[in-house]
């Protein structure tokens, strides 16, 4: 699904990662560990296609339509309600039956209720959720999730447990976490930066 | 069809933005009025046709270049760039929709500016509306391939005029000409073809300015 | 260490050797100096001053070609992404500002002999080339303002080839412009190209392009030199 090989990135003087190799079939999920600066962020977008490395090889088996990824950012619009965000999401993705799909997911988060309010009003953690919904939006076959756990409380924490449960085996994941503990059971490969 | 979808989505998005964020478009209004009243003081005496004709246009450009700044900066602010981006949408599409919502921003603040420039200064002619409509294709197209551009960089707001300018020349060569002379077609002619020439341009490379 | 293979292979690859570019710049350039000052014959108008002429309109056609260059280096960097190709357009933009500052100079030098102003918004080639000079003084400043790295490569390309548009736009609206704001007062007529000023205009049009094409390689050499010792320097930390 995914391979990397001697994989590098280097803005200006600065490096950031450095002869990467990595597989994930599909189905597999793969955990990315390592400290502040290590290059998490960095790889994962290089595995989303948001980035180019500046040596090595990537392929990913899917199209772009099909990788959903979650950055530090929800990527979302804060000045649109939750309801329109994913509207536009849902309408650039071609989603058939697109208000069913878009009302489940915010039902399943717990943002049903407030769906109709500004994103500018919402917790971290809500903003979070509606991320989370946004990503698994088109169902994509890859999913690349950057700290998906940070500002999630506990009852917001085991809604995704689940989610990626239900999904585990049949999507590709690859995740970075502070916290590898909490996926373990679901963890096909991991991959420690230094 | 699909394309035109895409671009009517995210078109509606930007005005929805602006709708409730309501900062681009007020703003562009109280600046173009200001522009008309330091420029009567600035031009000394009666001011001539001519003069004010050159003007206009500066109003014009200005006024524009403010919508321009702002235009990316929910994209900036809260980086939903990497979501347009991997959304199976061609990606001229972001660029498409939102040279149409500042177009709209723009014909909004021109059709206070234009009534308030011909109650200023001089009346405003036929021609003169033909010049401002097909200046603001070019404006806006240009401009806002430029903006995407501007919000990559460090410099952000600082850049943008830099990069705008030495490419609206021709614009306000084509527009004041067009304004000013009697048989104004090969002005028009000028400006179509700068909004033809510089569309194609940045619909193939809008790509590039995205994504890496 | 992809990177640097590749600048090895492509040193390797490069036709003439830049000793033999510099010392054939050394001599053109030379040549064309003594030919400009010793051998054409002073203009009947504007007696001897008038020589600037020769290096004036070569070195002008000389910053189009590096613009063109540029652009062309651009292009091949967003087709065949060429991993060379950023670098080359830079430094090819870098030339065609430093000649057409050049350019900017002898115009304003051969206005002020022949018309007694140091500026005259009557010249097509002087104001195309001020609107260039802006234009690509904010190429620097686009590209100094974005981390080096595949999004500044693909910014500075496409900023590039806006350039090679605008320069026969920017002509087409210069001359619209004069019919409608400047009657055109003063006209220059070139000198009657024959004997020795064609050939004496010849040499310099060989010359300046021989000697834009050695900085060139010059420049581009260096900074590949950097790159290396970047990489090596990395390697061994």
């Amino acid at each position: 699904m995914l391979t990397a090989r001697r994989l590098g990135k280097r803005y200006g003087e600065k490096r950031v990662l450095r002869r990467i190799d990595l597989a994930v079939p599909r189905g597999g999920f793969l955990v990315v560990t390592g400290p502040n600066g290590s290059g998490k962020t960095t790889l994962l977008r290089i595995c989303a296609g948001l980035a180019q490395p500046t040596e090595g090889t990537i392929e990913r088996a899917v199209q772009r339509a099909q990788v959903g990824y979650l950055g530090h950012e929800p990527l979302v619009y804060r000045e649109l309600t939750a309801l329109e965000n994913l509207e536009l999401y849902g309408r650039l993705y071609r989603i058939p039956e697109r208000r069913e799909r878009i009302g489940m997911l915010l039902e399943r988060f717990g943002l049903w209720e407030a769906r109709h309010d500004r994103v500018a009003s919402y917790s971290r953690g809500m903003t979070q959720r509606l991320g989370l919904c946004r990503v698994l939006l088109h169902e994509p076959e890859l999913l690349v999730l950057d700290e998906p756990y940070s500002a999630l409380d506990e009852a917001g924490a085991e809604l995704l447990d689940a989610q990626l449960a239900e999904l585990g085996g049949e999507s590709t994941f690859v995740l970075a976490t502070h916290d590898p503990a909490r996926v373990e059971p679901l963890a096909s490969g991991r991959l420690a930066l230094a | 069809m699909g394309y035109a979808r895409d671009v009517g989505a995210l078109a509606r998005k930007d005005l929805l933005l602006e709708l409730r964020a309501r900062d681009t478009l007020p703003a562009m209004l109280l600046f173009v009025g200001s522009v008309f009243v330091v420029f009567h003081f600035a031009l000394p005496g009666t001011s001539s046709r001519l003069a004010t004709a050159g003007l206009l246009w500066v109003a014009i450009l200005f006024t524009a270049l403010l919508g321009l700044g702002r235009a990316f900066v929910p994209e900036r602010e809260q980086r939903t760039f990497d979501g347009l981006v991997l959304a199976p949408c061609d990606r001229s599409a972001i660029w498409l929709a939102k040279s149409l919502a500042t177009l709209a921003f723009l014909v909004a603040a021109e059709l206070v500016a234009l009534p308030l420039y011909a109650l200023f200064f001089h009346s405003v002619g036929g021609a003169t509306v033909a010049a401002v409509a097909l200046a603001d294709l070019g404006i806006c197209g240009v401009g806002t391939f430029l903006g995407a551009m501007a919000v990559a960089t460090r410099a952000r707001d600082l850049i943008l005029p830099l990069l705008f300018l030495p490419l609206a020349m021709p614009i306000v060569v084509g527009a004041v000409g067009a304004t000013v002379v009697d048989s104004p077609g090969r002005y028009l002619g000028f400006l179509a073809l700068y909004d033809l020439l510089f569309a194609v341009i940045c619909w193939a490379s809008f790509e590039y300015v995205v994504a890496e | 260490m992809n990177r640097s293979a590749a600048t090895i292979q492509a040193v390797g690859r490069t036709r003439i050797s830049l000793p033999v570019l510099a010392g054939a710049s050394l001599v053109l350039v030379t040549t064309a100096l003594a030919f400009v000052f010793f051998v054409a014959p002073n203009d009947a108008d504007q007696g001897f001053s008038q020589r600037i002429f020769y290096f004036h309109v070569s070195i002008a056609i000389t910053a189009y070609g590096c613009f063109a260059g540029a652009a062309w280096k651009a292009l091949r960097h967003l087709w065949k992404r060429d991993p060379r190709a950023d670098l080359e357009s830079y430094v090819f933009v870098h030339q065609g500002v430093i000649f057409g500052t050049l350019v900017l100079l002898t115009g304003s030098i051969w206005a002020k002999i022949s018309w007694g102003h140091w500026w005259l918004w009557s010249e097509d080639q002087l104001v195309l080339f001020l609107v260039l000079f802006l234009f690509y003084c904010a190429y620097f400043m686009l590209r100094f303002s974005v981390d080096p790295g595949p999004q500044r490569a693909n910014l500075s390309a496409v900023y590039a080839l806006f350039g090679v548009v605008l320069i026969p736009v920017s002509f087409a609206a210069i001359r619209l412009s004069k019919q409608l704001i400047h009657p055109v007062v003063f006209t220059r007529d070139g000198p009657n190209f024959h004997g020795w000023i064609l050939v004496t205009y010849c040499l310099a049009q060989v010359a300046l392009p021989v000697l834009a094409y050695t900085l060139y390689r010059l420049e581009l050499s260096a900074k590949r030199l950097d790159g290396r010792l970047r990489d090596l320097r990395e390697v061994l930390a």
